[in-house]
């Protein structure tokens, strides 16, 4: 799906993060917000299940370029700041992230001076309750799992918890997250030190 | 006099705010804290919250005059109130949720059922009293007897002697003016919030709202990702603080009354789209800037730089901080914790001039500009601020100092108005603001709360 030529490479250039692209995201996580999931197959659900805890593990190993790796050349990383998930065109939210805003985050956690993550925070995952959605395009699947983080940083080890809404696309014939929306319990409350990638 | 009053009455405050440094308990005693709940977070004006947070008659939203919960109200009349959210039967807070649309609010404990403009239209079962509380003012909910707007902005104070809100804003208004002139028509809309909590005294946060000489040691982590792209024509952000900021012409000033602003537009090139020229990355920007500049040729970048963040602090003592576009909250919760809370404001179309379409992009963008900050530059603020109280455990090491600047002849200028100003990274406005504190904690003001007769 994607050939985009260099001057318009995702990583450096921000074109691809258009209104379409924002009604299609809210539409998306709208519906696992919202509907029954429709797959049932066991072997079905337990391959994107797999997907879902690899990149908990990534995360947790800090392994930022597998973790970018894993997802899709045009991607989101969105943290909604109400509970409803809110319109991000007209809302603030926690965390809006293209490709390059994701490069970014990275690239500040390895920079040696973001002191929010220094030292770095701990953390453990735990990932359940995974369901998924067929979509009209074969390419594409919807996963809705719970989630807790478990963050050991500055003498203190603290719970964050929610659900998160992974969009999969299929790319050559390899699944990628296309977009994800972390919905943390306490996402309109102030939060201490939300610096790790959730 | 309260107990708390009584004891910090014996403080010297003389000897713990000085012309160059201040004691460390001024971060560090909960009675401290405890009076700076009365003598600054009631005793001077203090933000609440914005008029666009409650657009209609009986919109409310819940807020704090220090710690004490309050619900600000646009009553059905359209007046606007700032309610003890407490239950004068026995105490409870009545309104638990963050906003809504209400005309009356009923306790969920004994059913006391107030009005929004705090008077006690019934209670469950009245025969039981020996006189209807709903017929005595005493029942009326307290609420706080000035509150006053300026442009949008709601303040309020239980210190009766306070000059008009105005008065006391004085020349902070105009960089205010200006800040809120800069949007189509003057005006904003709130729109949710970053929020972050700090487990440190609210003045670590005051002390840096205009603090230049943090940036590029505090913010180094930022300044190294906005400009990590070597094929970047314009430096980004606030690169202008890496050579000598005091020889910029960018400035801090002193504005009275605690108040003070740091003004880093002289830095920019005085065109227009010289604010979006210096924007760092975000999402979508390309694609808007494209797509608008196709469209309108040249005055697409007047469009773009109402999305850029513009770079001025102004800083009302003692809890509000409008900088980019976000109007910035410093909530006290304790001696040594503090929550900070980044709204977020959109435009609107006054004139039409947009249209839906660029309105929406414009806003849009400029959603993802001030999510930019809190993201990856006020996280490392904040564990600087931390480790600040942290630090201060070393009780035997007693001072901190603000001293950066003074006694420098010819550094900081007084000006006709009275304000001071001096070069970006001076300490000046810290030395001034904490003046100002000791004088409302020196003086004890009298508090007092009103109820509808
Ligand atoms: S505490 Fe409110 S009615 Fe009793
Ligand atoms: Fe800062």
């Amino acid at each position: 799906m994607s050939t985009t030529s260099l001057s318009r490479d995702p990583a450096r250039y921000s074109y691809y993060v258009d209104d379409a692209a924002y009604r299609e995201l809210i539409a998306d996580f709208h519906r696992i917000r919202t509907e029954e999931p429709t797959v049932e197959d066991p072997a079905e659900r337990d391959f994107f299940r797999r997907l879902v805890e690899r990149e908990a593990r990534l995360l947790d190993r800090l392994d930022f370029t597998g973790w970018m790796a894993s997802y899709a050349d045009e991607c989101f990383y969105w943290v909604p700041s109400t509970p409803n998930g809110g319109d991000p065109r007209s809302e603030i939210a926690v965390m809006f992230d293209d490709r390059r805003r994701l490069g970014d985050r990275v690239y500040r956690l390895s920079t040696g001076f973001a002191w929010s993550q220094a030292p770095s925070s701990r953390t453990v995952r735990v990932v359940s309750n995974v369901e998924v959605f067929d979509c009209l395009n074969a390419d594409q699947k919807l996963v809705r799992s719970n989630f807790m983080i478990n963050e050991f940083w500055d003498d203190e080890t603290r719970v964050l918890a929610g659900w998160a809404g992974h969009r999969f696309r299929r790319y050559d014939g390899k699944w990628k997250i296309s977009a994800k929306q972390v919905n943390l319990l306490q996402c309109d409350q102030c939060i201490r030190n939300p610096s790790i990638i959730l | 006099m309260t107990h708390i009053e009584r004891r910090t009455q014996a403080y010297d405050w003389d000897d713990l705010v000085q012309e160059d440094r201040v004691h460390e308990s001024l971060y560090t005693d909960p009675a401290i804290f405890e009076a700076e709940m009365r003598s600054v977070f009631g005793g001077t004006w203090v933000y609440l919250a914005h008029e666009s947070q409650i657009p209609e008659r009986n919109d409310y939203i819940t807020a704090r005059l220090g710690l004490r919960p309050l619900i600000v109200t646009r009553d059905n009349e359209g007046v606007i109130r700032a309610l003890f959210n407490r239950c004068t039967h026995r105490g409870t807070t009545l309104c638990r949720f963050e906003k809504g649309n209400k005309r009356a609010f009923q306790c969920p404990y004994h059913g006391w059922n107030f009005q929004n403009d705090g008077k006690l239209r019934g209670v469950p079962w009245p025969d039981g009293y020996a006189e209807n509380p709903a017929h005595d003012a005493k029942f009326n909910l307290a609420q706080v007897p000035r509150v006053e707007s300026y442009r949008g902005f709601i303040f309020a104070t239980l210190n009766e002697a306070m000059p008009s809100l105005s008065d006391h804003l004085g020349p902070i208004k105009r960089p205010l003016d200006e800040w809120i002139d800069r949007n189509p028509g003057g005006k904003i809309i709130v729109c949710e919030a970053n929020r972050i909590k700090y487990k440190g005294n609210w003045k670590l946060a005051y002390d840096n709202s205009g603090d230049g000489y943090h940036v590029l040691y505090s913010h180094r982590s930022l300044l190294e990702t906005e400009n990590r792209f070597q094929d970047e024509a314009t430096e980004k952000g606030m690169s202008y603080y890496k050579n000598s900021p005091d020889e910029q012409p960018m400035y801090i000033q002193y504005m009275g009354n605690g108040h003070h602003f740091k003004d880093k537009r002289p830095n920019l090139q005085p065109r227009t789209g010289g604010l979006w020229a210096i924007e760092s990355l975000h999402p979508g920007m390309e694609h808007v800037a494209e797509k608008l500049r196709s469209r309108f040729g040249a005055k697409a970048e007047s469009f773009l730089d109402l999305a850029g963040s513009e770079p001025v602090n102004i800083n009302i003592f003692p809890n509000l901080s409008l900088l980019g576009n976000h109007i910035q909250v410093f909530q006290p919760i304790s001696y040594d914790e503090t929550d900070t809370i980044w709204y977020g404001t959109k435009i609107e179309d006054v004139d039409g001039t947009m249209g839906p379409d660029v309105l929406n992009d414009i806003n849009t963008l400029r959603m993802r500009t001030q999510e930019g900050f809190p993201n990856f530059g006020e996280v490392d603020d904040v564990t600087n601020f931390e480790q600040i109280q942290r630090g201060l455990r070393c009780r035997e090491d007693e001072w901190i100092y603000m001293n950066r600047g003074l006694d420098i002849p010819g550094r900081i200028k007084t000006l006709e108005d009275g304000t001071l100003k001096g070069p970006a990274t001076d300490e000046v406005f810290m030395r001034e603001y904490i003046k100002e504190w000791k004088r409302l904690m020196k003086t004890q003001p009298k508090l007092t709360i009103r109820r509808e007769p």
